[in-house]
């Protein structure tokens, strides 16, 4: 009897859990005093609220430095309760990788607090944000409730970067986006990659410059190859403590901009292209039939035009 | 009804496979949409219709960018087919384009501007005068009708209107395709400020002068169309003309 009530009582709990709009942060501890949030390598759905993305903070010696802010406005609410159950240092400074909206729309939890990223990320956001918005409203349903554009007032130059008593060191890309930021924290040796890695998840494109993301992910597998090197976090996937997802990413982007080529000079029309089974090193990776169908959108006009003989 | 049809008949005729007799109908819209009866009003009226499988539209069922939804039209089961018109029942602008194969099989690649998630039609008239209907619906986040064409942020297409670009395949799994682009901005007329400017009319003739297809173009076909067509045989350079509603002319030779 205690045992069925009990299975009542989770099954319960298992439903209201999909209504609460609760994202059950939990941060992963990834190096000493940096921790990360790991999201799903799924889309965006109603169930997961946008929950498809990493996070993470830094607790420096005066102050805590967040990285990427998520989805949502009820993401960076609960990501500040979290980082607060975690040190009671204040939030020094929130920087934004690229203007992806899994990455920025939960500034406004932290619109107290200086919010920065590069000229270009500043500029996405300001063009695009709403748009953006608009879009994860569509796909991720009430989760989104109260979510606004918070842009970033700061602007981030490559280089070092002294915040909270830390030192960074911040290495401007491009390629995933117009302006891709790589974060290299010396002191523990962690890589904050953003989206230019993934990590058992299908890479999206929908901004890509595929030749500069591949030129990006060379210098970054550079990065990994220092003495002080100790993990990388990708935008979206599992930590590592090596270059494998950045392997796992070039290794995609290359295989599709072939398949978009050979498929444009064989003759093919999108939708024969779209119709190709992927594969089976890439069909099995979490998302690669949707991923490879939105990519199919973005880079097969470019390849069809080359192919034609039109000029760029 | 003029032509009285029994469907058992055509499909006897046709000797089509079971599964496709099956799904031969002439009331009932397989699609389900709101809009069928507008749609055959305003393009089928009078004639008799049937819904058949024979008739294939392919397109993705979820659409990424409603600017550039992909669209194959292939009726080529279809014997004597004279005209296909294609149409999006709830598209602001519904008609996309007619194309009348003449010594081409009835087949057709383009792409579509979308306004929302609706179903894509072809009708097919065959000789008999019977519209042959097949479809199928796309989901699209929409918004493709009423955003601005991308040239319209830059000055460059002026000087590059009606530039065509293409190829034909002499072997190989896609022999006999030809594929063309043109530079165009298409625009609908639904966005403020920016009157209807877009290709109306496209004609492709072989060597000989022969006309292999005619195609009518509408406000919802994609900047920068490309069109993929197929030829029965591969038999030298092809050359297409057109002009646009504001009277742009293009000929373009397509070298196989």
């Amino acid at each position: 009897m205690k045992r069925l009530l009990c299975a009542l009582l989770m099954l319960v709990a298992g439903q209201l859990g999909a209504v609460d709009f609760d994202y059950r942060l939990s941060p992963v501890e990834i190096a000493r005093d940096v921790y990360a949030f790991i999201g799903k390598t799924e889309d965006f759905t109603t169930d997961n609220g946008g929950n498809i993305v990493n996070t993470a903070f830094i607790v420096a010696a005066q102050g805590v430095i967040v990285i990427d802010s998520g989805p949502s406005l009820r993401y960076g609410q609960q990501m500040r309760r979290a980082i607060a159950a975690v040190t009671n240092k204040p939030i020094a400074l929130v920087i934004n990788t690229h203007h992806h909206p899994d990455h920025f729309l939960g500034n406004q939890a932290f619109a107290d607090v200086p919010i920065a990223a590069l000229a270009e990320t500043r500029n996405g956001i300001a063009a695009d944000g709403n748009a953006f918005a608009e879009n994860l409203f569509r796909m991720s349903g009430d989760w989104m409730k109260g979510t606004e554009v918070q842009l970033p007032g700061k602007t981030l130059n490559a280089g070092r970067l002294e915040v909270a008593g830390r030192s960074l060191r911040l290495v401007g890309l491009d390629g995933h986006t117009g302006a891709d930021l790589v974060i290299v924290d010396e002191t523990s040796g962690v890589v904050f990659a953003g989206d230019l890695a993934f990590n058992g998840r299908a890479p999206t494109t929908p901004h890509a410059d595929v030749a500069h993301w591949l030129k990006a992910l060379d210098q970054l597998e550079g990065v990994t190859r220092e003495a002080g090197f100790k993990a990388l976090l990708p935008g979206h996937g599992a930590p590592t403590s090596d270059a494998a997802p950045i392997r796992q990413t070039r290794a995609w982007l290359t295989w599709l901009t072939a398949a978009m080529r050979d498929a444009a000079k064989a003759g093919l029309d999108m939708n024969d292209v779209l119709a190709r089974p992927l594969p089976a090193e890439f069909a099995r990776l979490p998302v690669a039939a949707s991923e490879y169908r939105r990519s199919v959108g973005h880079l097969f006009p470019a390849a069809e035009q080359e192919a034609l003989g039109a000029k760029p | 009804m003029k032509y009285p049809l029994t469907i058992a008949a055509i499909a006897l005729a046709a000797l089509m496979p079971p599964a496709e007799a099956a799904a031969l109908r002439e009331n009932g819209d397989p699609l389900a949409s709101a809009r069928w009866s507008e749609m055959q009003k305003a393009f089928l009226a009078g004639a008799p219709v049937l819904f058949d499988p024979r008739v294939k539209v392919v397109a993705p069922s979820t659409a990424e960018n409603p600017m550039q939804v992909p669209v194959t039209v292939d009726a080529t089961a279809l014997p004597g087919v004279v005209e296909v018109v294609v149409f999006a029942d709830f598209n602001p602008i519904v008609q996309v384009l007619r194309f009348f194969p003449e010594d081409a099989p009835a087949f057709l690649g383009f792409r579509v501007k979308l306004q929302q998630s609706t179903p894509v039609r072809a009708a097919v008239r065959t000789a008999d005068g019977v519209w042959h209907v097949g479809g199928t619906w796309v989901n699209t986040v929409g918004g493709g009708c009423t955003a601005p064409s991308a040239a319209g942020g830059s000055k460059e297409w002026q000087q590059r209107l009606n530039e065509v670009s293409g190829r034909q395949w002499s072997e190989g799994p896609n022999a006999g395709r030809l594929r063309m682009r043109i530079v165009h901005p298409m625009d609908t007329g639904l966005v403020a400020g920016t009157p209807a400017f877009f290709l109306e009319e496209i004609n492709f003739a072989d060597a000989a002068g022969k006309r292999l297809m005619r195609v009518q173009t509408y406000e919802p076909v994609s900047e920068n169309p490309v069109f993929t067509l197929q030829r029965t045989s591969a038999d030298g350079p092809v050359e297409a003309s057109g002009r646009d509603n504001n009277g742009n002319a293009f000929t373009a030779r397509i070298a196989q």
